[in-house]
């Protein structure tokens, strides 16, 4: 299919993809490697000096990094299991037969289409607010104190909001992927007598591995750069309770203005975002093959 | 105009030479075609002379013009994919006006050549259909359709029927060689069904790994077969290969006889017996075990009746034999 | 037996299914509702709520107080634009690794999915202080050029995939036909591959719509989406249920409905064709 006219052409045009990417990737990231470097307070310009890995120094031992890593870490970790247990269960209760298919489906859905603050704002506001959020007037009508969420669980109220936008997408995938599950193959089993338990474990959850391994790294990418969330909840607190690192990076530069240091954050960050991206492209890159 | 001529063409993908260096001419007019085992090259040779792959090396001609670098749109040929490549999104009319559209014809010219092709493609009462909307039969004329629009120096076919059921197939091909004398340009198609090559063609190309094992007409072919493998791809059924003493009698290495030439008669020189029988309605095919020589297939006429066990006795036609040296070529 | 059986299992299903689709979709719902609410009964008792009057008034205050209508626009410029840009550089991109497979094409699909995995932090200060310098903060022009870097590598993927199932003979026979590649790009690959493309178009509107860290960052008013515009609720003085319920409403509305025509594409475009 390949002449020498038709690569050249390729090449041509497969190029400003390629030189935009590449741009889009490596200048920021040169300048962010840089600035890491450097003392750089944007109140103070001009006054930029080398300060080797002092910025990573200050950064990582600053107690609010550990909190940070924590957070990031549970609010990943919790957003997950929430989302691959109540995925499954959802996906294998919207696979059955039941009047109102269409609808469901589309109700189960819609909360990933809504844009992060507004789920955050309506979560914080109409839902978690002491005084007059329904879980206020839900505990008052049964006699109990409203609980402020925000203020005493932060996090794990952010981990229900980010959760709630995110249960759609892997129940989503999941169902989609339950429905490429061959029919015959669970027929013949059937007939080979394996029981309902059987036929979910032996052919059911091995069907949805690779399915549920996709959900998980693809979600890990995303959930490791939550912030808007954060930003119009809690504002990373109380103190650092609900601070993520990506929120401490922002806070470090455009609060603080402390460009170095947010830069060697943003580093840190890109560091650990790397981690979970070679596994999936290994993934992805496998899936390319067949 | 239609004259292609190509020298010492190869053609490698990557490590892989899958067309060896190769001559070949062909004659303004001539209806040619490529045969050959699946995987021979008859597509990649195809495609070479089309433009949509470059030539690792040599040279390819068309009408006496240098053509080894030209783009295919260039080259002015038309071909027929397996596939048909219909444009899926445009009716039958813009299908076939596509080309006149890409030489920048005016839209008048464009309909009045449409309507032309299509009424010697029976095609008119279509013209406003999707390629979707047609059966394999319409879309393969609408693919010829746009072909002939271009009044091109020559038309490649790969393999046009391929896709078609048995009947049909008789029927387009018969089209298709119809289309060849009237408008009498170049054609050069690509098969591996022999009868197709042996109908249709003015001359056959027998392919084989790339190279040339022998060019010729049909009945060339058919009669004079260069060496074994062109000996056992022409003719159906196909031809008998008998090694051993009786082969070393005729001083050969291998013996050929086709089927059709070996009659049952009493007291011929081979005794066997019969294997298996198929009974076709006009011919009936006998497979026989003759001792000394091995399975001989053998065309009688459908009146004759035997059966499985029967006891039978076979002679060659005189002067039918053919003789095969060690290396597989015929011997004189 | 097996019928009863079924029967029940099916009403059972019904009741959980719809029990559970109500509850995720409920802060949605709930929204839709204040949003018809005036200020004083949206913040009452949810059945006090339920009871009160219908209004329209709080969707006609957003209108005249916010200039609403401007940060819708400016969501519409930013994913539009964006989206479109994405297109043009796309798809010739796809266009060359699906029909001119080379050695490295899939080494070049990854590394452009690897740019997809950055987190933003890692480049907000550089891409603040360039966007400060170049006069590009709060203005459009820029954040289209943002957004289009960061779903490039979704668009490319997603048009690869569909090309990929376009017959490559189609394209080769439009070549014979004499179309130069412009020819072939425009008026056959791309007229075969609308349903794809479309499908790119309506993912990459959705992922731009919604896009919350670098609206955020590099807008402030003038270039704000509606993104921005509804963070600009959290300051307490801005704290009205009924406006931000009206507001958001209208937000999520035109992205919600576009969302639920794509839900098959969405899985294909968001796990890069690993589930389809
Ligand atoms: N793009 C390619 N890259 C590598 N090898 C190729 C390529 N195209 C064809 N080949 C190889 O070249 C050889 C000839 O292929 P070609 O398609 O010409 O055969 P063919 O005679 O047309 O067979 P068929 O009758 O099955 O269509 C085959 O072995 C094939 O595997
Ligand atoms: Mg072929």
């Amino acid at each position: 299919m390949a002449t020498e006219h038709s690569r050249t052409a390729a090449r041509l045009m497969v190029s400003p993809a390629v030189i935009l990417l590449f741009l889009w990737m490596i200048v920021p990231l040169a300048m962010t490697v840089y600035f890491s470097f450097l003392r750089y307070n944007l109140l103070m310009p001009g006054m930029e000096s080398f300060t080797g890995f002092d910025n990573y120094y200050y950064f990582l031992s600053n107690s609010a990094f550990m909190d940070a890593l924590v957070n990031t870490l549970l609010l990943v970790g919790g957003v997950l299991v929430i989302t691959i247990f109540g995925g499954v269960a959802l996906a294998l209760l919207l696979d059955q037969p039941f009047k109102g298919q269409g609808i469901v489906r589309i109700m189960v859905i819609a909360p990933f289409f809504v844009m992060p603050t507004v789920s955050a704002l309506v979560w914080k506001n109409m839902f978690m607010n002491p005084v007059n959020g329904m879980f206020a007037h839900i505990a008052k009508t049964f006699g109990f104190q409203p609980f402020d969420f925000l203020a005493h669980a932060p996090l794990a109220s952010i981990i229900l909001i980010v959760a709630w936008s995110w249960l759609p997408f892997s129940t989503l995938i999941l169902l989609t992927a339950l429905q490429s599950l061959d029919q015959e193959q669970m027929e013949a089993a059937e007939m080979d007598g394996a029981s309902w338990m059987n036929r979910f474990i032996y052919l059911t959850v091995p069907h949805l591995t690779r399915s549920i391994t996709v959900v998980i790294l693809i979600q890990t990418i995303f959930l490791l750069s939550v912030f808007a969330e954060i930003l119009v909840t809690t504002n990373g607190g109380p103190g650092t309770a609900s601070t993520n690192i990506p929120y401490l990076v922002y806070a470090q530069s455009l609060l603080n203005y402390d460009v170095g240091g947010g830069s060697a954050g943003g580093i840190i960050a890109v560091i650990l975002a790397n981690i979970v991206a070679v596994f999936l492209m290994r993934m992805i890159g496998k899936n390319l093959e067949t | 105009m239609g004259q292609i001529t190509l020298s010492s063409v190869t053609k490698s993908f990557g490590d892989v030479t899958v067309i060896p260096p190769l001559d070949l001419r062909i004659e303004d007019g001539e209806f040619v075609v490529f045969v050959g085992p699946s995987g021979c090259g008859k597509s990649t040779l195809l495609r070479l002379i089309a433009g949509l792959e470059d030539t690792s090396s040599g040279k390819i001609a068309i009408d006496g013009t240098e053509a080894t670098d030209l783009p295919p749109a260039k080259r002015g040929l038309a071909m027929v994919f397996q596939s048909y490549a219909l444009y899926p999104h445009m009716s039958v009319r813009k299908n076939i006006a596509f080309p006149l559209k890409m030489a920048g014809l005016s839209p008048e010219i464009q309909a009045q050549k449409v309507e032309a092709a299509a009424k010697v493609l029976n095609l008119t009462s279509y013209l406003d259909r999707r390629p979707g909307q047609l059966s394999g039969g319409q879309r393969q004329r609408v693919a010829i359709g746009r072909a002939i629009v271009r009044e091109p120096a020559a038309f490649l076919f790969d393999e046009p029927l391929s896709n078609l059921d048995a009947s049909l197939r008789v029927s387009m091909r018969q089209e298709i060689s119809e289309l060849h004398q009237t408008l009498k340009t170049t054609m050069i198609y690509v098969t591996h069904d022999q009868v197709e090559a042996m109908t249709m063609a003015d001359k056959i190309v027998v392919l084989q790994a790339g190279r040339i094992e022998q060019v010729g007409s049909p009945m060339e072919l058919y009669r004079h077969p260069a060496n074994l493998f062109v000996a056992g791809f022409i003719g159906s059924p196909k031809m008998n290969f008998i090694t051993g003493a009786e082969a070393a009698q005729q001083g050969c290495t291998t013996l050929g006889v086709r089927p059709e030439h070996i009659d049952v008669v009493e007291g011929g020189p081979w005794q066997g017996t019969v294997g298996l029988a198929e009974h076709l309605g006009s011919d009936t095919f006998l497979k026989v075990n003759v001792a000394g020589v091995g399975d001989l297939t053998v065309r009688v006429s459908g009146e004759r009746m035997l059966r499985h066990g029967d006891p039978v006795s076979l002679a060659p036609q005189p002067g039918k034999l053919y003789r095969f040296g060690a290396d597989g070529k015929a011997l004189a | 037996m097996a019928r009863k059986t079924t029967q029940t299992r099916t009403a059972v299903v019904t009741v959980a299914a719809w029990t559970i689709g109500l509850l995720i979709f409920f802060p949605i719902l709930w929204i839709i509702i204040l949003g018809f609410k005036s200020e004083g009964d949206a913040i009452k008792t949810p059945l006090a709520v339920l009871t009160s009057d219908w209004t329209l008034a709080s969707y006609h205050e957003v209108q005249e107080r916010s200039n609403y209508f401007l940060h819708f626009m400016n969501s519409v410029i930013l994913s539009l634009g964006s989206t479109l840009l994405a297109l043009v550089i796309a798809i010739p991109a796809a266009w060359s690794m699906a029909f001119v497979p080379g050695k490295r094409t899939k080494d070049l699909l990854m590394w452009m999915l690897s740019t997809k995995m950055m987190p933003a932090v890692g480049v907000l200060v550089p891409m603040y202080l360039m966007f400060r310098d170049f006069g590009l903060l709060d203005t459009r022009i820029g954040l289209v050029v943002v957004l289009t870097l960061i779903n490039l590598p979704i668009v490319i993927w997603m048009l690869y995939t569909y090309f990929k199932e376009i017959p490559g003979e189609i394209l080769e026979a439009a070549r014979m036909d004499g179309a130069n590649l412009r020819a072939e790009i425009l008026h056959v690959l791309t007229p075969m591959a609308v349903p794809g493309i479309a499908s790119t178009v309506l993912l990459n509107v959705i992922l731009a719509w919604n896009e919350a860290f670098w609206t955020l960052q590099l807008t402030t008013s003038s270039a704000a989406p509606l993104t921005q515009f509804i963070a600009s609720y959290s300051s307490p003085e801005g704290l009205f249920y009924a406006k931000l319920s009206a507001a958001s409403t209208m937000a999520i509305a035109p992205i919600l409905i576009l969302g639920w025509f794509s839900q098959k594409q969405l899985v294909r475009g968001l796990t890069f064709g690993a589930v389809k």
